[in-house]
């Protein structure tokens, strides 16, 4: 399979939509691009799984290699493996519900649907990348838009936000890109930013321990890492809908991924040096972010400090260096950015209906809008980890992986991070039964429910999340094999090594 | 052997029932929403009811023991070698007597809803949560992995969550179902990190390799975990305790007991179910399905036994002064789960010693028919005055003979008057503790005493006395609602008659359960006191009980408060947990956190707004900056030459 093909089909919808003139052509164009991707995505799933069947043991497959500055050791390199793969179906999803949701977006709507795109194609590129700097590259493609979607098209103290993301994103890549030199100046003869051939070379320990801090509070500022982490709050509410659905649910992703495939991948005894440390502030951010949850009065507000307090399991789940943690961490991306991208849709649909997003404003709307507010229930009770839907199973995968480490520090971080599904259970409940349960106010009474292209968002991502929450086999050997080689990475370097 | 279709079938039926009405309700099914899920139901039982003929009757037993029979299992999800969450079914004693409780409870209170629903515009959501939860239960009880049973006590708990809520427009609905919520979220915290423990000492979730591992003295991995090891106490203590907590959050035991009560919110048909004989005796089964690895703690089993004894009187005592009818039904629900909750906690291995064990499951049998029976007879009252208060009824033998009768039956079964089915079960709980731990045997039996009393209070406040007001209401409700009464009635007449000491044993040998008639003398005559005080006090309206009431004064009124539990809980979680800590984080978050991010962003505009002036663009500034810099390189130069 021609994973370019994942760069050029967003590259071509985004074209299209610069060239076609009525709004409702930018959307039917953006829709066909996103499902053409969406249909690609699961192709890319089926022929992944047909070359491992076939015996294809590569770390990374359907390589390609374009030289691109062979003289500084960059390339053109891309290449996949289970990880990659499943971000890819997660960013599938959450594009396609969010040219979905957008579907009434009057305001500029050639430029809203291109920056979302455009948004997109940074991801997969990302995700799909093999050279540091092409990674880096598209990194930088997926934060812009994201300043301009929040600064238009926003609601609140929007410049404000835009700025403050913009900002701490690119301290975070600042700190990536210095990391990146570091190791590139450091790793031995071949000048390199080829990540599989970086992590074929013995990078000095030294090296390892300057440089991992910097990539992964580099990358761990886009997953909210504890206390880089107060961009998402501002940044997600400011933002409109389908913009905190591509944030929480692709941008912070990025952070994890490249958290676990460089930082980790790369710098195995960084990781080890540096795992407690790591642990440490992903325990704080689960329960202070929870804690912090419960305080909030804006849907918004609080679904972004959830976020905090769930992308921490993602940084627990890293941090734990296990094999059932890496995975469990990998699951809980995609369980949590497909949760979260239904929750802000959610969010959205409330506003636009009772313009408000304040919880205390808000009451008994099961009554004019069973779909939404089921689909509220669904969303809140996978962030609680109900079983059968997918928050339990990656978090229950990141506690079991996280116990196999013994000794009472690694124990006690578990313990603190379980104390969250109570915190998780209050603030959600409490929205809920405010929201959704309790008398209706008058003025909410002629209110209508979901329209079609919501219904058919909302299904898109709930069914996602039920795949996942029911039958999590799939997602689990997709992604088991590929944190088995990190693990067996990681291992390999233990000797020598504090 | 089994067929694993059919027994599949039982837990997949009411599935279905919950995937139906759940999306097609509304459009389809309104009017028929009802009949369609007791239909499901009804096959569910009849499947249920013919596995557990078959287990009992002809293949479960051989050579005298009841064996453990693994029927299906899928790994839904691997961890890593051994640790894995393999979904499976195994008909045990328990399981196949749950078989018979469960589907059984579920179907009488589908068939008393037809009546007690009707004309409700919401009724296919009713029947899709019950749907949900008669699944999620069954899928409890024939766990094979303790996650699978994690899984399904979250199910569940969220059921009962939704029909707690089901009057979601009530704000105190609301608020009930919340509560039930988050305090049993609270005990699974618990029961999570217990399950951590104990199957990372047995290096599996499957039940059968954890009780192999675990409750086995002689194993290897049972004498690491017994070993010493956090706060001088065993891994497996630790594990089994915590796992304790989440059974006894479930099962409303004290300290967690505070959700219940306020539970009754629900309707009455899903009191009945959930909150009476099915869902609150899932600690109870969890405790007895994990037993053997329970037993390898004394401590902990101690633990148990003093919670339960605990609860089972100071629910009794609360129970004594309550006015709304279903709360004194919900305060005598957790006594009753206190007596078989000590049974276990009481309960030895081997033996004679194993008869809390049996005397635990049999009084869950028996208990889970009057009860139920109790829950829908004060539905049938509540429907027909419109009030859940006692002071609102009298006099109802008058206008609901049949009624009357059933709860006359099931008053005196919860009492233990023979031959009623309570009788049996209780003899047996009575028998073990008096064998095994006098403090707890005289605590159980004080409260039978005070069972018999404030059933009784009940009982009299209800059907004699004067007639409260003209009740120009519509009978005992039609066929649909006294046909589960009946049957349920016969139930606790019957249910004691069952030699349950040749089904349902620890060790799945007959253990025969003697009367001993001598010993139970003191017992019947203590519920019968109880009877006749309440007799005394309540059968027609006196002055007594004001009397009393002021002579036990302030006890009285701790009691009528159910001692202030609910106000603690509030004092910690508002003034303590809320404040103290929720509070502080987001003003931290707010103030310290992001006014850093803050302040570095502003001292960055600041600084660049002082420093942007030079660069100017002035060369003759420039030159000025060029001359001092020069000078001062200089200086620098020449001071350091020297």
């Amino acid at each position: 399979m021609n994973l370019l093909l994942l760069i050029l089909i967003p590259l071509v919808t985004a074209l299209a939509i610069w060239l076609v003139r009525t709004p409702q052509q930018v959307r039917l164009v953006a829709f066909a691009g996103a499902a053409v991707q969406f249909a690609l995505s699961f192709g890319l799933l089926g022929a992944y799984r047909l070359a491992r069947a076939g015996g294809n043991s590569q770390v990374f497959i359907f390589q390609q290699q374009y030289q691109w500055f062979p003289s500084w050791g960059i390339s053109f390199h891309v290449g996949v493996d289970g990880i990659a793969v499943a971000m890819i179906i997660l960013t599938a999803f959450i594009v396609m519900a969010g040219v979905l949701v957008s579907w009434t977006v009057t305001k500029m709507t050639k430029e809203f649907y291109l920056l979302l795109i455009l948004l997109s194609l940074g991801a997969y590129g990302f995700f799909i990348s093999l050279d540091l700097f092409v990674l880096f590259f598209f990194l930088e493609v997926a934060v812009i838009p994201k300043y301009l979607l929040i600064g238009i098209w926003g609601s609140g103290k929007k410049e404000y936000a835009a700025g403050k993301l913009a900002l701490m994103l690119m301290l975070g890549s600042a700190l990536v890109l210095v990391g990146m030199l570091g190791m590139y100046f450091g790793s031995g003869a071949d000048k390199t930013f080829n990540l599989v051939a970086l992590s074929g070379q013995a990078i000095p320990a030294t090296v390892q321990q300057i440089c991992f801090p910097l990539l992964f509070a580099g990358f761990g500022i886009f997953t909210a890492l504890f206390p880089f982490h107060t961009w998402v709050p501002d940044g997600h509410s400011s933002a409109p809908t389908a913009g905190s659905m591509f944030l929480a649910g692709i941008s912070m992703k990025l952070g994890g991924y490249g958290c676990l495939r460089v930082a980790v991948y790369l710098l195995p005894a960084g990781a080890k040096a540096y795992g407690d440390v790591v642990i440490v502030l992903a325990a704080i951010a689960i329960l202070y972010g929870a804690f912090a949850t419960m305080l909030q009065r804006d849907l918004k507000y609080m679904n972004a400090y959830s976020s905090i307090s769930h992308c921490g399991f993602v940084l627990l789940g890293i941090g734990m260096l296990t094999q059932t943690a890496l995975t469990g961490a990998v699951m809980q991306m995609v369980s949590h950015g497909v949760m979260t991208a239904l929750f802000f849709a959610v969010i959205g649909m409330l506003y636009q209906r009772t313009h408000t997003r304040q919880i205390n404003e808000m009451g008994g709307l099961m009554r004019v809008m069973p779909f939404i507010t089921t689909v509220l229930f669904f969303t809140g009770l996978c962030s609680l980890g109900l079983p059968g839907l997918s928050g339990f199973v990656a978090e229950m995968t990141i506690f079991t992986g996280s116990w196999q480490n013994p000794g009472s520090f690694y124990r006690a971080a578990v313990i603190v991070s379980c104390m969250s599904i109570v915190v998780t259970a209050v603030y959600i409940l409490r929205a809920i039964g405010k929201v959704a349960m309790g008398p209706l106010p008058k003025q909410f009474e002629l209110l209508t429910d979901a329209a079609w292209y919501e219904k058919a968002a909302a299904v898109l991502l709930l069914a996602g999340i039920l795949a996942i929450g029911l039958a999590p086999g799939w997602l689990n050997s997709l992604v088991s094999p590929a944190t088995e080689l990190i693990m067996q990475k990681i291992n390999a370097t233990s000797a020598g090594i504090k | 052997m089994p067929n694993t279709t059919l027994v599949l079938l039982i837990a997949l039926l009411p599935l279905a029932a919950f995937i139906l009405l759940g999306l097609w309700g509304k459009k389809l099914f309104s009017q028929s929403a009802g009949v369609i899920a007791t239909v499901l139901i009804l096959a569910a039982t009849m499947l249920a009811w013919y596995t557990a003929y078959k287990y009992f009757f002809v293949y479960g037993n051989t050579a005298g023991i009841y064996q453990k029979i693994p029927l299906f299992s899928y790994s839904w999800l691997s961890f890593s070698p051994g640790m894995s969450i393999d979904m499976g079914i195994v008909l045990d004693p328990i399981s196949a007597m749950m078989l018979v409780v469960v589907p059984f409870i579920s179907l009488m209170v589908h068939v008393y809803s037809l009546a007690y629903l009707k004309g409700e515009e919401r009724g296919a959501v009713y029947y899709a949560y019950l749907g949900l939860f008669t699944f999620a239960m069954l899928g409890l009880v024939l766990s094979a992995n303790i996650f699978q049973l994690y899984f399904f006590w979250e199910l569940v708990g969220v059921s009962s969550f939704l029909l707690i809520g089901f009057y979601y427009q009530k704000p105190s609905a609301v608020a009930a179902a919340k509560k039930a919520f988050i305090v049993t979220r609270f005990a699974d915290l618990g029961f999570l990190i217990g399950i951590l423990v104990l199957s990372s000492s047995a290096n599996s979730f499957d039940f059968a390799t954890i009780i192999q591992q675990l409750g086995n003295p002689q194993q290897a991995a049972a004498q690491s975990a017994t070993a010493a090891s956090f706060m001088g106490i065993s891994a497996l203590s630790w594990g089994v305790a915590l796992v304790f907590m989440g059974g006894a959050g479930k099962s409303a035991m004290l300290p967690l007991h505070i959700w219940l009560p306020d539970a009754m919110e629900g309707p009455t048909p899903v009191s009945a179910l959930i909150h009476a004989a099915t869902m609150v005796v899932a600690g109870v089964f969890l405790v007895a399905r994990l037993f053997l690895v329970f037993s390898m703690s004394p401590a902990v089993l101690q633990l148990v036994a003093y919670t339960g004894a605990g609860s089972a009187v100071f629910a009794a005592i609360i129970a004594c002064t309550q006015t709304d009818i279903k709360r004194v039904l919900a305060y005598s629900t957790m006594s009753q789960i206190g007596f078989m909750m000590f049974a276990l906690g009481i309960s030895g291995k081997e033996g004679d010693a194993a008869l809390g064990y049996t005397a635990s499951m049999f009084h869950l049998f028996t208990h889970a028919m009057f009860k139920a029976l109790l829950f829908l007879a004060a539905g049938s009252i509540i429907h027909f005055v419109h009030s859940n208060h006692m002071s609102n009824m009298g006099n109802l033998r008058k206008y609901m003979p049949v009624t009357h009768g059933v709860f006359l039956i099931a008053c005196l079964a919860i009492a233990g008057i023979p031959p009623f089915a309570g009788f049996f079960s209780k003899e047996a709980i009575l028998l073990a503790a008096f064998e095994q731990n006098k403090i707890i045997f005289y605590t159980a039996l004080f409260t039978s005493g005070l069972t018999a009393f404030y059933m009784f209070r009940l009982y009299f406040k209800i059907f004699w006395g004067t007639t409260q007001s003209d009740y120009h209401s519509h009978g005992e409700g039609g066929a649909a609602m006294l046909l589960p009464l009946l049957l349920l009635g016969v139930a606790s007449c019957a249910a004691g008659f069952i030699p349950f000491g040749n089904y349902v044993t620890l060790n799945g040998a007959v253990l025969p359960l003697h009367l001993h008639i001598g010993f139970s003398v003191a017992p019947v005559l203590l519920a019968l006191a109880g009877i006749a005080v309440a007799a005394w006090l309540y059968k027609k309206a006196n002055s007594r009980p004001a009397k009393l009431a002021a002579f036990m004064g302030s006890f009285y009124k701790w009691a009528a408060h159910k001692f202030y539990v609910d106000e603690l809980y509030n004092y910690v979680t508002q003034k303590i947990i809320f404040n103290l800590i929720a509070k502080p984080a987001a003003w931290i978050d707010k103030n310290v956190v992001d006014g850093l991010v803050n302040f570095s962003g502003n001292s960055t505009v600041l600084a660049s707004e002082k420093i942007k002036g030079w660069q100017s663009g002035k060369v003759q500034q420039y030159a000025t900056y060029f001359l001092v810099g020069i000078v001062v390189l200089a200086v620098v130069f020449i001071y350091l030459r020297k």
